[in-house]
């Protein structure tokens, strides 16, 4: 697919000027909704200053899996959002350039255009996909670069400018051209078809342990999951919102809070989506759990009080919600039926 | 939401093409009025800037801060004085939290006149229910199937002191009042509830305020115990036959600006 689109630029390079492109127009490419979503949520956001088109999503991706955002050539995004991990890492934190691991944990990336709040990372600082794809590159314990130096790099690269001219109609490569690349790119990456997908589209069948699960899930007097992290009409599996889900008593990373400035957002990070759990491990915002059994445990008998711990949260004084071994058994399994391995395995996302 | 029967188009239809006795008025023109969400706790007025402290004293004593407050009106209609009515189809999800539909306009034109009553549905209606709503399905509204599916009326979560003097959460949310949650979920009774705002004249331009006392929901006529009714009502029918009860109050005409 990469060769047929250099192929294609190159021919028609042949026929352009030096200059910006005359007559010339990226060719759109809107987002294939999926069924389950057209079905139960509201379209996606794309913003109308970066619609989606082959060349932008191509160039995106190129972009997304290229060192050449790094200072020493070394990292790219796919770096720590490996498309085999559900665009995210195996570690509890990830490691930039210079071997210093930061102390959050690397968000999977799906289904984002479908964050209608438009925060991202996990504590909202970024407010837009665009933005979030401008700070790593700069942060000095991850890419550790200079955006101007970027920028040089893919001036000076023999193919770049021709692709940036290609997707947006210009020769000048900025930094803005170059997040809304990614930003396409990622707008790209949407899973939807896990099991329960299939399920709810009545081409699959769960086990009668997943359907006891997703019960648990949906009893307010069992797990309550579904008030932070959707529910059968809301296939996202996440509220794209901001919670304190009682990790800790005394927090070292003051999340939201951090953000606002609001010392009632204090502990709050966004509720990541439970689809693809069986790839995205460990969990939390700071990856403190290494596996799903110690996340349900945590919900169960290990909650930390705080001011700012949602009243969502049951049974604090207890540490949870108290569920039973079978119960806490039949809760994962109906969460890993949220999975989707044709996603992480889907040729178009990989380099 | 779909469109519930003729006879309604037809009133709607006569409504618009009839002259102004009709309405009680002699002003014939289209209008779509406004309605202005507003909150207060007794009368001292509360928005999200208020919420996450425990400034609130419940009837029953407890002190509460308020974290999140978000309801679904619907069905608004009009009665002419003549006794006819015209209904409106439309919904709208008031986020308080998020400062987000508090003002809603409504999404067609009436005639302008004055009315003997116009009124809303709290929450959603039975047959409304069980629609299949994108946005609020977007917004997580949703109540499960076991429950007997559809939409929350009002997610109201916060805090209270209980009676150790500890901070404790409370989900006081209300729904449709279910019995025997699982996969044949029965219904003692219907709690959506219809608010009579009363007589409202509607010119060319008009803001209609409503108003809710957040008070009102802990207070008559049952006298609401945090301590005894806080966290897991979805599946509690008499805790939800007691919010039906205590929010026929809740809600009253505020100003009606032209």
């Amino acid at each position: 697919m990469k060769k047929g689109i250099l192929s294609l630029v190159a021919l028609i390079c042949l026929n352009c000027s030096d200059d910006d492109t005359t007559g010339y127009q990226p060719t759109s490419m809107p987002l294939e909704i999926p069924q389950i979503f057209s079905n139960n949520i509201i379209p996606p956001v794309i913003p109308n200053d970066n619609p989606q088109t082959i060349e932008g999503v191509a160039l995106g991706k190129r972009l997304f899996f290229d060192k050449i955002l790094s200072a020493d050539g070394t990292q790219a995004c796919a770096s720590c959002h490996s498309p085999q991990t559900g665009f995210t890492d195996n570690t509890a934190t990830s490691d930039g350039i210079d071997g210093v691991f930061g102390t959050r944990n690397s968000m999977p990336l799906f289904n984002l255009a479908w964050n209608y709040s438009e925060r991202f990372n996990w504590d909202g600082k970024a407010l837009s996909l665009e933005q979030q794809a401008e700070e790593p590159v700069e942060n000095p314990i991850e890419l550790h670069s200079d955006w101007n130096e970027v920028i040089q790099r893919l001036k000076n690269h023999p193919e770049y400018p021709e692709l940036f001219r290609r997707a947006f109609e210009t020769s000048t490569i900025t930094k803005e051209l170059t997040t809304k690349a990614i930003a396409q790119f990622e707008r790209t990456l949407i899973s939807a078809n896990s099991k329960f997908d299939r399920y709810s589209l009545g081409q699959a069948t769960l086990t009668e342990q997943e359907i006891n699960g997703l019960d648990i899930f949906l009893r307010e007097d069992k797990g309550d999951c579904f008030h932070c992290h959707g529910n059968p009409n809301n296939p996202l599996w996440t509220d794209n919102d901001f919670h304190n889900n009682g990790l800790d008593s005394v927090f070292t990373d003051l999340g939201l809070g951090a953000v606002t400035g609001d010392p009632n957002d204090n502990g709050k990070f966004r509720s990541p989506s439970l689809r693809n759990l069986a790839y995205t491990s460990p969990y939390m915002h700071d990856g403190r759990f290494a596996t799903l059994d110690e996340v349900i445990d945590h919900y169960s008998e290990g909650l930390q009080n705080s001011p700012t711990i949602d009243p969502l949260m049951k049974k604090i004084n207890e540490g949870g919600v108290q569920l039973a071994t079978q119960e806490k058994a039949d809760l994962k399994a109906f969460l890993l039926s949220l999975s989707d391995p044709s996603f992480i395995n889907n040729l178009d996302f990989q380099d | 939401m779909t469109k519930r029967n003729l006879l309604r188009l037809c009133i709607v239809l006569c409504l618009c093409a009839c002259d102004s006795d009709d309405s009680g008025s002699n002003n014939t023109s289209q209008t779509s009025p406004t309605f202005i969400f507003t909150h207060n706790w007794d009368g001292s007025q509360v928005s999200n800037a208020d919420f996450n402290s425990f400034q609130f004293t419940t009837a029953n004593g407890e002190s509460i801060s308020i974290e999140r407050l978000r309801y679904v009106i619907s069905d608004i209609t009009f009665r002419t004085n003549n006794g006819e009515v015209l209904n409106t189809d439309f919904y709208n999800l008031v986020d308080v939290t998020n400062n987000d539909g508090l003002n809603f306009t409504l999404a067609r034109t009436i005639p302008a006149g004055n009315y003997a009553n116009v009124s809303f549905t709290f929450g959603l209606d039975n047959e409304d229910n069980s629609q299949n709503y994108l946005d609020l399905n977007s917004a997580s509204f949703n109540v499960p199937d076991m429950l007997g599916g559809g939409y929350h009326y009002m997610q109201f979560d916060g805090k209270f002191i209980n009676s150790n003097i500890e901070e404790q959460g409370f989900n006081y949310h209300a729904i449709r009042a279910v019995d025997n949650p699982g996969t044949n979920p029965t219904f003692p009774q219907d709690t959506f509830f219809t608010v009579n705002l009363g007589p409202v004249n509607i010119a060319a331009v008009t803001e209609i305020e409503v108003e809710m006392n957040i008070a009102q929901w802990f207070k008559e006529p049952n006298l609401w115990d945090l301590n005894v009714y806080n966290q897991m009502l979805m599946p509690n029918s008499t805790a939800q036959i007691l919010i039906y009860e205590n929010g026929q109050n809740v809600f009253s005409l505020g100003e009606v600006s032209q």
